[in-house]
């Protein structure tokens, strides 16, 4: 057991740090460089900065090169991202079509949707959202109503999608809908991918607590979609819709917000607790030792996770782990930072804060991590029933026809 | 053992929730984060004209000459319906601070115009991005003027007396300033709660006056008897937190089931609870203590405060969690809780502090 880059690992990641400094700036360098100030400007840098990883081989390491992928291995896509995360580069927005939406075009997708989509993504030209939550079911995503009814070769979709995040800039999407209310819920549903230009699609951006509008919702008015845009089998939307959530699982837990237990204790030197250096106050080191203890045991459950699908496993249930921990530490470390500026901790200007604000702006963005991609509730139940196999709750709908199944608000 | 409010005092409260129920429902305080109104203006002069700015202020100055008792049941109500007015700036820390230290002739001139709203008060303590202590204090005072930055200060903007936390030759001391007189300029300050505002005020020569004493000892017991009344307003914040999760979970249904009915949601409503009725009770005893200037006030003030701070950032942050997506939105009164519950968590001293300051006195008791 180790971490040793092999001969070959500590020449690519040679490779790939002399790329880097020929192509980025490191983040040390860049405190004084402007941020984007429009979506227009981070799409824009976003999309120039994935098409040149694509053309190095460096986008979507470990697909294969006809697809645009780098054609490597999990431990370089690894290497890769531990020498990026040294650089200012521009992310995120890519994330959910890369990380979930196209695995799904790829493992269920008709050959020529593959051909004509997976390229353009991967070189960031086209960017992909997820279209599952509804109002009536986030959590319980199967009890979604938009219904997809079948028109000859076409089918019609009528309904509504919500908390889309990145709708507003997505040219393509992967939607999940019901074309047959008369069976059970997992039964009836049926997925189709969808260019989001298409008539009859209206995506209203959502304000977040934040301030700032990442997700929307979506409206579909008679949206026609050719049945060459289905992804699967009519009826399996389930199953094909559990490609995506195991890929979400993997995508996501990776952030734990920009403030971390370095941070606080350059914090703690700064301020006081009843007229002492906090650094010294035993329930300021306690905290942060065991918020130290806990990115590093995300950081090495990831490892794991990562070396089993090296050697070509596929990771279960317990990567859900780490979203609860990451979205929960990520809440009170932010929200204890606060504390420690005392009354100061009121201030959200990130001119002022230190850690240009980080503290404040994680206390607000965890509370809607604790949501996304499954929250903190439906992650423990699935560590509880589908790892630890302790009986299921009673679900009174899951054998029912989806439209005689009881529904409230 | 009587260890309740008065009927006097609930009739009280239950006036002022009548009043903030009608004339402070959720769309106010929206109204103030979506604007740049300071504060709720009407409802801030309907708070006036019940009396309450007086309700512990003596006749003698122009006050009802109730107590610290009839100020609790007003603070849970002002907290349950997150109020976007400035009575806590106003009334727990300036009226009660010169009430306390202020000579004869400021009480004179100030506590009947606090008492009939027609100035607002605020207490200028912070002076940056650390807690304040008696050996960290900079804002200066000498030849009656007062020298420094105090940020953050509630309410700095639109009030029109501050009693300031100064180094008076370097000793600790109270002065009063009139913030509308020379020497001051303030900048409105970006928080995470808009719906208080809050400002950095510079004073360059600014005149003022020293109230009587000195001593990081009055400081203290100004902290003790807000922090008390805080309480009340997290105790009320936290009860309306928990009943919007509950009326949530009852309407919402997932997996065919009111979310309700899933333990995970139910344990979390019973823990906001469980943690709401024991800083309820801790409050209570700060009452008591504050009312009767009790030995014990330090020490209550300081339980008060920090089961207060528990119990309501719990509450809040969990009410969100039980909401779901439509929890994080700006269209959900989930996130006026969430930053009030934080804002009070820190307005008189973080938790962390409160409880250096709790274990100290115990300890010392304990030695003794
Ligand atoms: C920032 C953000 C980005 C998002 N991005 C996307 C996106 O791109 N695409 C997309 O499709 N969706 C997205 N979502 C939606 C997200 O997946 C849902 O919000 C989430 O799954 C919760 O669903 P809900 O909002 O309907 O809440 P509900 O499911 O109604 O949950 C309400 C409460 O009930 C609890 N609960 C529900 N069922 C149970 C149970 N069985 N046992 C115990 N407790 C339960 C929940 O934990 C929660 O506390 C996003 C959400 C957020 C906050």
């Amino acid at each position: 057991m180790d971490f040793n880059d092999t001969p070959e690992e500590a020449t690519y990641r040679a490779q790939v740090r002399s790329w880097l400094d020929k192509n980025a700036v490191r983040k040390a360098d860049a405190k004084d460089l402007p941020l984007p100030k429009t979506l227009e400007e981070v799409l824009k840098q976003s999309k120039a900065w994935q098409a040149k990883k694509a053309d190095a081989g460096y986008a979507c390491i470990t697909w294969p090169k006809e697809w645009g992928g780098g054609g490597g291995t999990t431990i370089q896509n690894v290497i890769y991202g531990q020498e990026e995360s040294n650089y200012a580069v521009p992310g995120g927005i890519f994330a959910i079509g890369l990380g979930m939406c196209i695995p799904t075009v790829m493992a269920w997708g008709p050959e020529d949707a593959k051909k004509r989509y997976v390229g353009p993504a991967v070189r960031g030209d086209e960017i992909w959202c997820q279209l599952f939550s509804e109002p009536a079911g986030g959590s319980d995503v199967a009890g979604l109503r938009t219904r997809a009814e079948k028109d000859g070769d076409e089918w019609v979709i009528n309904g509504q999608k919500v908390w889309t995040s990145g709708a507003h800039y997505s040219d393509f999407g992967i939607v999940l809908t019901r074309t047959d209310p008369n069976v059970p819920k997992h039964k009836g549903l049926t997925m189709f991918y969808i260019d989001m230009k298409s008539p009859g699609v209206e995506v209203r951006p959502i304000k977040q607590m934040s301030g700032g509008s990442d997700f929307n919702e979506v409206f579909f008015t008679n949206v026609r979609v050719k049945d060459s845009q289905r992804l699967g089998n009519v009826g399996d939307g389930w199953k094909v819709a559990l490609t995506t959530l195991m890929n979400e699982r993997l995508a996501v837990g990776g952030s734990q917000g920009n403030a971390d237990a370095d941070d606080l204790i350059e914090l703690a030197r700064e301020t006081e607790i009843a007229g002492e250096p906090a650094i010294r106050n035993g329930a300021v080191r306690e905290r942060i030792a065991n918020w130290y203890v806990q990115a590093q045991g995300l950081k090495f459950t990831r490892f794991r996770t990562l070396t089993a699908l090296s050697r070509g496993e596929t990771p279960g249930p317990e990567s859900s782990i780490s979203k609860i921990v990451a979205a929960n530490k990520m809440q009170e470390l932010g929200s204890f930072g606060m504390d420690l500026q005392d009354m100061g901790g009121v201030i959200r200007d990130r001119s002022v804060s230190p850690a240009e604000g980080a503290y404040t702006e994680q206390w607000i963005g965890a509370a809607g991590y604790r949501i996304a991609g499954g929250t903190d509730e439906i992650l423990r139940n699935i560590v509880a029933e589908r790892v630890l196999g302790m009986p299921q709750d009673v679900r009174v709908d899951k054998d029912l026809p989806f439209n005689q199944a009881p529904r409230g608000k | 053992m009587n260890f309740d409010f008065s009927d006097d005092q609930k009739m009280l409260k239950e006036q002022v929730r009548k009043f903030l129920t009608d004339k402070c429902p959720y769309s106010v305080p929206r109204r103030i984060l979506d604007s740049d109104e300071p504060y709720a203006k009407e409802v801030w002069k309907g708070l006036v004209e019940m009396g309450l700015t007086g309700t512990a202020i003596p006749e003698a100055y122009g006050g009802l000459g109730l107590g610290a008792l009839e100020l609790c049941v007003i603070a849970e109500e002002l907290g349950r319906a997150a109020a976007p007015v400035p009575f806590s700036s106003s009334v727990y820390l300036a009226s009660e601070a010169i009430k306390l230290f202020g000579t004869e002739k400021q009480k004179q001139t100030w506590l009947p115009k606090l008492a009939a709203g027609e100035i607002i008060g605020t207490f200028a303590i912070s002076e940056g991005l650390h807690a304040p202590s008696a050996a960290n204090i900079k804002t200066s005072f000498a030849g009656g003027k007062v020298n420094g930055v105090k940020t953050p200060v509630p309410d700095g903007d639109i009030a029109d007396v501050a009693v300031v936390v100064v180094n008076a030759g370097g000793k600790v001391a109270l002065a009063i300033v009139d913030l509308k007189g020379a020497g001051l300029s303030h900048e409105v300050l970006r928080t995470f709660d808009p719906t208080r505002s809050h400002a950095e005020i510079t004073f360059k020569d600014a005149p003022a006056e020293l109230m009587d004493g000195q001593g990081w000892e009055q400081v203290s017991r100004i902290l003790d008897g807000a922090a008390v009344l805080f309480a009340f307003e997290q105790v009320g914040g936290a009860e309306a937190a928990l009943e919007m999760a509950r009326d949530y979970s009852l309407e919402r249904y997932a997996f065919g089931r009111q979310i309700g009915s899933y333990q995970a949601i139910k344990h979390k409503l019973a823990d906001m609870y469980v943690k709401k009725e024991i800083a309820k009770s801790n409050a209570y005893f700060g009452a008591m203590m504050l009312n009767d200037e009790g030995a014990e006030l330090p020490e209550a003030a300081a339980a008060s405060r920090i089961a207060g701070c528990d119990a309501y950032v719990f509450a809040a942050q969990e009410n969100l969690q039980t909401h779901g997506g439509i929890g994080y939105t700006w269209e959900a009164n989930t996130q006026f809780h969430y930053r009030r519950a934080k804002l009070l968590a820190l307005t008189v001293g973080a938790a962390i502090q409160w409880k250096e300051k709790l274990v100290a006195r115990l300890e010392a008791k304990n030695a003794a």
